[in-house]
């Protein structure tokens, strides 16, 4: 679905002529919906899974009475099932949306005018070229982290799920389905601090990716945050090819 | 004759009673969580089965696991469990020596293809052909492979047999290896710790010799009845985990209140073993009933998963040692740094070439 919307010529009060403005419909409603959803889990897995690592000092009273490491571990945990069944609706949505849903899920190494996008963005990323190229989706670069991210997001579920069936037990769907994660790491300390290492993964993609997001918003004059809101990519330049 | 000989006989001609005997074989059947119906199809099984001699060796250890195995808590259990395994061969409790000894491992390998067990207690380096652990003039590594061909099934006592423990430890100079890693054609059963509790071995030498088969194991090879929950989940400090309550410092008033050793470096939560349920030295306490965290000596690697005293392991593989805050806040510093060199970049180039294109 592409609406084009063009006026071509008019000119305004100060007697300059209009951009030409190019909408483009990219991120389809279910899209946008997992990005905050997803967005949101991560953050509350980051800050509950620090303090599981970390906790805060210790509460007075009698334990019963208190049973604060119990609810930061439960919204860890929460968040957790909430980050699954988005990551799974969003893999059928993969299926069933348009060709940009497809995106983070696979790199065209065979394409080798993407492989060329990937090196051109790096150079505009290393201001080496004065002007970005535009995409519809994700830019070639942007599309490898996507795709980086969510192998991440994967190793995280996976230990995540692994470590979640130590305390479900060894009868549980958890540990039939992670528990040969014990194989490779049969000391679980190990996935505790690969688990974590992962979290600092996350929060440094987190830090590229809204700089990222808002200084192409503003540089490449392509429209990038409101694009997630509304969905709609607006192209907002004089000198188009 | 011997073929035909069983463990009641054996017993008997110890001088145990035969109501010790049976006594003995309900309090094992209770120990390995079977009822009381096991304990009378164990008294058959030992009357009536052959028995399943035991060849006990010693590799690369520090008698520990057998230091803890003649103290098991009930004396009956250790009388008769034994005089069970010492009829054969352990070089450090028999009586024989030198040839003499060396000439049951032969007799028994012949005599027993195929139905012994090998319970094997610290492991084989292997550097240099083995000659970190010379036993009987020949590398233990020789020996151990040679008394595995027969046996029926191995079991890998300890850390040291299960895991490598410390001679294990980075950088292994005499490449100490696990059992499991040497000997890959027979069932290996671990039982793992430093020393194992006394009530485990015991249980699980009983279980085999009685009912001449192994007990079920877990992915990792180790019975299941005893190393299937972690110590943090039968932890009675428990509760104060989950309320947030944590010993801060040693000697502090959360330490003499008894809340959770979690942030002094308790590796309870990763430790398979049953401290936590059937205790030390009859029962009597274990590590963190004396204020102490589980260093998780029953775990793979444990020894080099340091500091003991803190929640969180270093990580070896950015060379320097760092745990995982110090290497994420690193990595989030030098990430942070390059954004606001990056944007401080594109804010001055964009100024600049707007200037450029005005003045065009
Ligand atoms: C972006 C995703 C995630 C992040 C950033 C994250 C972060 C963390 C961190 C930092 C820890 C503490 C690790 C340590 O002990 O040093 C932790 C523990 C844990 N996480 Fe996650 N996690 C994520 C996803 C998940 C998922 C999907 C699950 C599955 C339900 C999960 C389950 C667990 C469990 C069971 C623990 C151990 C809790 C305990 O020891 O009490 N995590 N997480
Ligand atoms: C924890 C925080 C966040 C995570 C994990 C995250 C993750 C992601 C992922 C996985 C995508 C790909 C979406 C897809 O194609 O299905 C994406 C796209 C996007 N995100 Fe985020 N996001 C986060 C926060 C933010 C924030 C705060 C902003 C706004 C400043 C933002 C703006 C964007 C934009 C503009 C895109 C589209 C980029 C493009 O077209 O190349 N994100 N994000
Ligand atoms: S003392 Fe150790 S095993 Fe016990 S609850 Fe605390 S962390 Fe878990
Ligand atoms: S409490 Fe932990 S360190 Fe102590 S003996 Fe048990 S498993 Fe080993």
């Amino acid at each position: 679905m592409t609406e084009a919307t063009q006026i071509h010529g008019v000119l305004d009060g100060h007697g300059e002529r209009a951009a030409p403005l190019q909408t483009v419909y990219v991120y389809e409603a279910p899209v946008r919906l997992w990005h905050w959803v997803n967005a949101l889990a991560i953050i509350v897995l980051a800050l509950t899974g620090f303090f599981i690592a970390s906790p805060l000092p210790s509460t007075p009273g009698e334990a019963s009475a208190n049973f604060l490491m119990g609810y930061i571990r439960f919204a860890h945990f929460a968040a957790g099932y909430v980050l699954v069944a988005g990551l799974l609706l969003r893999l059928y949505w993969a299926l069933a949306g348009n060709t940009y849903a497809r995106q983070i899920f696979y790199l065209p190494l065979w394409d080798r005018k993407w492989l060329w996008g990937v090196f051109y963005e790096l150079r505009w990323y290393l201001f080496l070229v004065a002007r970005p190229q535009k995409y519809i989706g994700h830019n070639p670069l942007a599309h490898v982290a996507m795709f980086a991210f969510m192998l991440l997001l994967a190793f995280m579920v996976v230990t995540g799920f692994a470590l979640y069936s130590e305390g479900a037990g060894r009868d549980s769907w958890q540990f039939k389905l992670f528990g040969w994660v014990f194989a490779i790491w049969p000391n679980s300390q190990d996935i505790h601090t690969w688990h974590h290492v992962g979290m600092w993964l996350v929060v440094v993609f987190v830090i590229v990716h809204i700089y990222s997001a808002v200084r192409e918003d503003i540089v490449s004059r392509q429209s990038m945050i409101s694009a997630m809101i509304s969905g709609e990519r607006t192209f907002r330049d004089e000198h188009d090819e | 004759m011997a073929a035909h000989e069983t463990f009641y006989d054996v017993i008997r001609r110890q001088g145990v009673t035969r109501r010790s005997f049976t006594k003995f074989c309900s309090l094992t059947a209770a120990s390995l969580g079977l009822g009381s119906s096991a304990a009378t199809a164990m008294a058959k099984a030992l009357e009536t089965n052959p028995r399943v001699p035991v060849i006990w060796m010693h590799g690369l250890e520090c008698t520990c696991c057998s230091e803890s195995f003649i103290r098991s808590a009930h004396p009956l259990v250790k009388d008769v469990v034994l005089s069970m395994i010492s009829l054969d061969y352990d070089d450090t409790i028999m009586a024989a020596a030198g040839h003499q000894a060396e000439a049951i491992l032969e007799e028994t390998k012949e005599k027993y293809k195929g139905k012994y067990i090998l319970a094997v207690e610290g492991n084989p380096p292997l550097n240099e052909g083995g000659m970190f652990c010379i036993d009987g003039g020949k590398p233990f590594v020789e020996k151990l492979k040679w008394m595995a061909e027969d046996a029926y099934a191995i079991i890998a006592w300890g850390a040291c047999a299960s895991w490598g423990c410390v001679q294990a430890a980075k950088p292994n100079p005499t490449q100490a290896t696990p059992i499991d890693k040497v000997i890959t054609n027979k069932p290996i059963i671990k039982v793992p710790g430093c020393p194992p509790i006394a009530e485990v071995m015991t249980g699980v030498v009983t279980f085999i010799t009685t009912f001449g088969r192994l007990p079920e194991l877990d992915r990792q090879g180790r019975p299941k009845m005893f190393y299937s929950q972690r110590i943090h989940d039968k932890c009675y400090r428990r509760p104060h985990f989950d309320a947030g309550q944590f010993v801060e410092e040693w000697d502090d008033e959360a330490a003499r209140k008894g809340y959770c050793l979690y942030k002094m470096g308790c590796k309870g939560p990763t430790t398979y073993n049953a401290c936590s349920t059937v205790r030390w030295n009859g029962g009597v306490s274990f590590p963190i009933q004396s204020g102490h965290g589980c260093i998780g000596c029953s775990e793979e690697g444990f020894w080099d998963k340091g500091p003991f005293y803190e929640r969180l392991s270093n990580i070896k593989q950015f060379g320097i040692e760092h745990n995982a805050d110090e290497v994420g806040l690193a990595a989030v510093g030098v990430v942070g740094a390059a954004v606001a060199a990056h944007a401080a970049v594109t804010a001055v180039k964009r100024i600049t070439t707007k200037r450029d294109s005005k003045e065009s």
